[in-house]
């Protein structure tokens, strides 16, 4: 038996065993509930409006727009939130301390993660074929595209999370490091109006950042051609999508291993002791 | 041995054999977590020379960390999982390292009865007392069947059946598997009924290493013998307690009453060594003696 084939193993079940506890834990449930709930309830409220200075109805743009950002805070939230919070209860220490066990805690990790998307993703789409007309405009070709943005772009944003968990002091400072600057991103990356009302160094900025480029590919799957329009240089761009989204999971991928190892490296029981302190010490 | 700037452990010579239980004692701050963190490759010495199972800690490879066990304080890790589950999980990074002499990991229902944890496999995690999560910890250290088992602090926050059971579970580990054990603890009566060998440790400094009752043999005065005497109550210290008791005896007669003469005990010497070494003085240490 080989031992680093075997922890990938164990890491692949541990991940699948994590994503079915969270699915039966009234906590995820909620989280996913209100995620729902809440763009459901902005859709449909904005159904008869329409997109400013295009024919575009609101829900058809910000759709496959959400449903990316959504993809991207999923991804870069839900690691940096695991990382971290794992750091401190113990759980990476416990890894640490078996044969290649961080093998296998990171195997779980991704695992656990990129199945993750699947309810975030499924809780928006499915009530939506019900509420909206002509969700889906392009069939096949069209989820084959859904398909190649939704494992590139977990590509491009996943080892960002992973970077931010290891890095944040403390779990309540992800909100802070990570939280924040996700919504902005969000925010004027084209998600919910199209990013030509925005300032042009604000474009420039944001077509520089994966969030962007994951929805733009989502519009591309979901919208008719002609809505093409509505886009920066009136086209869907799928090359420069796949460049600028590669050299972010290029980045990671040399970045990541770096960051992961030196976090795991000053992984130690007075480390995990004294996060147990500061988290019991309320006022500082 | 150093860490940082500072010097955690000074001329420091520890060689545990097979099935020994070796204890740390010292105040705190004493360099005891710190000392057991780099023997189990965690952290990362700055100088000095270590040597675990023959190999340097801080270039420790898997293999060697396979014959390693280590029991962790938890706190809320694994909130959704069941003990069951867990094991079954963690030991299956062990299935590798198995030799023909020495099968890994443990059989899992054989620890869950060991560590008393049959009745709450399958409970939620989140759901067990303290006492229960530490028995987990304890399976967790041990289920890769170690050569070598660092213990910190194993039994804070224990209740003493639980204790008890603990102690049971260190001697069955060293006696019939054989395993070397290093742990720490403020406990004195749990380091004089496990350890083979104590070791006290102040400001990185080994000042007595020994048994139990080599160390209590080292301080000077190592009994107490206290009476009474016409309504007046004394208390003398002294090495020969027997002889003594004799003149006692043969100076007053009847009129002593409430006789008592009690061995030093382990705190005694820990309380006698720990304050001489603060006090500078390089001396054998005294038993302290009282006068009404």
């Amino acid at each position: 038996m080989n031992p680093a084939r075997n922890a990938i193993r164990l890491g692949l079940r541990r991940g699948f065993t994590e994503f079915i506890l969270s699915l039966r834990s009234p906590q995820d449930q909620g989280f996913y509930l209100i995620v729902g709930l809440g763009t459901l309830a902005y859709l449909f409220f904005n159904r008869d409006n329409k997109v400013a200075g295009t024919d575009l109805l609101v829900p058809t743009f910000a759709l496959p727009s959400i449903l990316g950002a959504l993809l991207a805070f999923g991804v870069v939230i839900g690691p940096a939130y695991g990382l971290a919070m794992e750091r401190e209860d113990g759980t990476l220490l416990r890894h640490k301390a078996l044969p290649h066990g961080m093998l296998g805690y990171l195997t779980g990790q991704l695992v656990y993660q990129s199945l993750n998307l699947l309810p975030l993703l499924l809780v928006i789409l499915l009530p939506s074929f019900l509420l909206f007309d002509d969700v889906m405009s392009n069939g096949a070709a069209g989820w084959a595209t859904v398909a190649w943005v939704v494992a590139l772009g977990l590509l491009a944003t996943m080892p960002l999370g992973m970077i931010l968990g290891s890095v944040v002091p403390s779990v309540q400072k992800v909100g802070t490091w990570g939280m924040m600057p996700i919504l902005v991103l969000s925010m004027i990356s084209g998600i919910l109006f199209p990013i030509q009302v925005m300032w042009g160094w604000v474009q420039v900025v944001a077509q520089a950042l994966p969030i962007y480029w994951i929805g733009l590919g989502m519009r591309s799957a979901f919208l008719p051609d002609a809505a093409a329009t509505v886009e920066v240089g009136d086209s869907w761009r799928p090359g420069m999508t796949v460049l600028v989204l590669g050299a972010w999971a290029v980045f990671g991928l040399l970045v990541t291993p770096r960051v992961l190892r030196r976090m795991a490296r000053r992984q130690s029981g007075s480390q995990v002791q004294e996060a147990k302190e500061a988290a019991l010490q309320l006022i500082k | 041995m150093s860490y940082g700037p500072r010097e955690v452990l000074t001329g420091f010579d520890l060689d545990v054999h097979a099935g020994e239980v070796v204890c740390l004692l010292g105040p705190n701050g004493a360099g005891k977590t710190t000392t057991i963190e780099i023997l189990e490759g965690f952290r990362l010495r700055s100088g000095g020379e270590v040597r675990v199972l023959g190999e340097d800690p801080a270039h420790g490879d898997d293999a060697w960390r396979a014959r390693i066990g280590v029991v962790l304080q938890s706190w809320r890790d694994h909130a959704r999982w069941t003990p069951r589950r867990l094991l079954q999980q963690l030991g299956g990074y062990y299935a590798p390292y198995a030799t023909p002499e020495r099968s890994r990991p443990y059989e899992l229902e054989w620890l869950l009865d060991t560590v008393g944890l049959t009745e709450n496999a399958d409970r939620k995690i989140g759901t067990l007392s303290g006492g229960q999560r530490r028995r987990l910890d304890v399976a967790v250290g041990i289920i890769g069947r170690p050569e070598l088992l660092f213990l910190d602090e194993p039994t804070a926050g224990f209740d003493p059946q639980a204790r008890r059971d603990f102690h049971d579970l260190v001697h069955r580990l060293s006696d019939l598997e054989g395993t070397s054990i290093l742990l720490t603890t403020h406990d004195l009566a749990e380091a004089e009924r496990l350890a083979d060998r104590i070791l006290i440790l102040t400001a990185g400094r080994v000042v007595a290493d020994g048994s139990a009752e080599a160390l209590t043999r080292q301080v000077a005065g190592n009994a107490e013998v206290r009476w009474a005497l016409g309504g007046e109550r004394f208390v003398h210290a002294t090495d020969e307690p027997t002889g003594f008791v004799r003149r006692l005896f043969e100076q007053y007669g009847d009129e002593i009453t409430d006789l008592e003469v009690r061995r030093a005990s382990l705190e005694d010497t820990y309380i006698a060594m720990v304050q001489r070494f603060e006090a500078g003085d390089r001396t054998a240490p005294t038993l302290e003696e009282a006068r009404p």
